[in-house]
């Protein structure tokens, strides 16, 4: 198998200067690792560290200790000592992170939304546009809402649209936070077939997914966070 | 395996070491270092009086640091302290190679000439010397920062702030600056049109591949702009990173404050 994330004694603790100095461990000594065509789901209770993971793993969270060791064009990338730049590159490239919540640009219509990690790899606009419809067709935004910015939409559309951003670039690996956490049964089902399709094409995903029975059909291995050790699915 | 190398080869554009800047008894910059890669966006947030403005200054050559250096990356590939090269070079770096946009519009335009010349001065300074050339690229402008190509003879005293702002930033762009810098664009805007603005700078910035330094003490400006953050604090750099690392997870205890004291609209 081909291994495309695996971290090393990864720690993250957040020290709250203006709260009394408290500080709170949330992560300690997490291994873990992730072949191409994998899910990783991870789980434990609220509060366990899921989201924390999932964010210092790309990069957003700076962790207090360990290595994030994560495979890009052809070379391994620590993403807990890598140069800014280079943790821009492999974002660019490499690595999607998909939450539930679409951080809205005034202005910028749905279709712009949706093809900039396109934009952002060179591919042309016409053919970005064209590929981010199709995506956005895929989760079912209606097209008279293609040109329009996403602020007036509902917090499903508006997450729709951020789904659609996050696959349309096809990533080798993906981090999903909830993606389908406020989506109705149909449109919960059409996020989980992309989820699916880009296991088949080989991407390495670790996901948080609350729904127990949508978790059970996505996830190929689990991992709980407050055990910090693997176990079967 | 090796490292990627193919990002981390390329030679800073700028590269700033140990700089210092004091008014009498109070230290404005201290000990400043960084380096700005091409193509990368540097904000520098911090509350009013923090250094930000004059760190600003004194990399674009407006003011000579106490001590420290800025060094360049010439158009023939050699880097040059700034400061060292003679007066007349200086300036024609300054209006051909950089741009500098001011928070207030008046300070970067001139006012009593019509909107086409403001666009058109910057290019005769790069060489342009035909009139119907000028005339088109300033139209060109015009549009790009979606002022109606009717205003073009108009005097920019007779624009509105958001207007002026844009015509700025046109009169910066046109000569193709590889270097811009920015002092709160944004900050003498109202809400409603700073968003238009923002668009419309974070859309030139990606077309040109331009490399800035903005200052703003606005996180959001910051995080829609900025690939870096540097965050002072008394003329110190106290943290610096990633844009979304710094804003999301910030280690110092004056970035906690700064990052936990934006409403939420």
């Amino acid at each position: 198998m081909r291994e495309m994330i695996r971290t090393v004694g990864l720690a993250k603790s957040f020290v709250l200067h203006n709260q009394g100095g408290v500080r709170l461990d949330v992560l300690r000594g997490v291994d873990l690792s992730v072949a191409a065509g994998e899910f990783l789901a991870l789980t434990g209770p609220s509060g366990a560290g899921k989201s924390t993971l999932l964010r210092t793993i790309y990069a957003n969270y700076r962790p207090s200790a360990g290595h994030i060791l994560v495979r890009h064009e052809g070379t391994v990338v620590d993403m807990a000592a890598a140069d800014p730049r280079l943790v821009i590159e492999v974002r660019r490239r490499t690595m999607g992170y998909v939450s539930q919540f679409l951080r809205v640009i005034p202005r910028v219509a749905a279709r712009d939304v949706a093809a900039e990690p396109l934009r952002a790899l060179g591919v042309a606009p016409a053919e970005a546009r064209r590929r981010a419809e199709e995506m956005l067709a895929r989760v079912a935004i209606p097209e008279r809402l293609w040109p329009l910015a996403p602020a007036t939409f509902s917090g499903g559309e508006q997450q729709r649209v951020n789904i659609a951003r996050g696959f349309v670039a096809e990533y080798p690996i993906l981090l999903l936070d909830e993606p389908t956490a406020s989506l109705d049964a149909d449109n919960a089902a059409r996020v989980a077939g992309l989820i699916d399709e880009a296991r088949a094409r080989g991407a390495a995903i670790v996901g948080i997914v609350h729904d127990d029975a949508l978790r059970r059909r996505l996830a190929t291995r689990r991992f709980d966070v407050s055990r910090k050790e693997p176990i079967a699915a | 395996m090796a490292q990627p190398q193919t990002v981390l080869d390329e030679p800073p554009l700028l590269d700033v070491e140990a700089l210092a800047k004091s008014y009498g008894a109070i230290a404005a910059c201290r000990d400043v270092s960084f380096r700005l890669w091409p193509g990368e966006v540097l904000g520098v947030v911090g509350e009013s009086g923090s250094g930000k403005t004059t760190l600003l200054n004194c990399l674009a050559g407006r003011l000579r640091p106490d001590r420290g250096s800025v060094r360049y990356a010439m158009r023939d590939g050699r880097m040059a302290d700034i400061f060292e090269l003679p007066e007349p070079e200086r300036r024609l770096l300054a209006r051909t190679d950089w741009g500098f946009v001011h928070q207030n519009p008046r300070d970067g335009l001139r006012l009593r000439v019509s909107a086409g010349a403001n666009i058109g001065e910057r290019l005769m300074l790069v060489g342009a010397r035909h009139y119907g050339n000028i005339r088109t690229s300033a139209l060109d402008w015009l549009e790009r920062v979606e002022i109606e190509r009717s205003r073009l003879d108009d005097l920019p005293a007779a624009f509105s702030g958001g207007m002026q702002q844009r015509l700025q930033i046109a009169r910066n762009l046109v000569s193709r600056p590889r270097l811009v810098f920015m002092d709160e664009p944004t900050g003498s805007l109202d809400v409603s049109v700073q968003a238009r603005l923002l668009d419309l700078l974070r859309g030139l910035v990606a077309d040109l591949g331009l490399s800035a330094v903005i200052v703003t003490h606005d996180l959001g400006v910051a995080r829609l702009l900025a690939h870096r953050l540097m965050v002072m604090r008394r003329g110190e750099v106290v943290e610096s990173g990633l844009t979304d690392q710094v804003l999301d997870d910030p280690q110092h205890p004056y970035t906690q404050l700064l990052a936990a004291s934006v409403l939420q609209a």
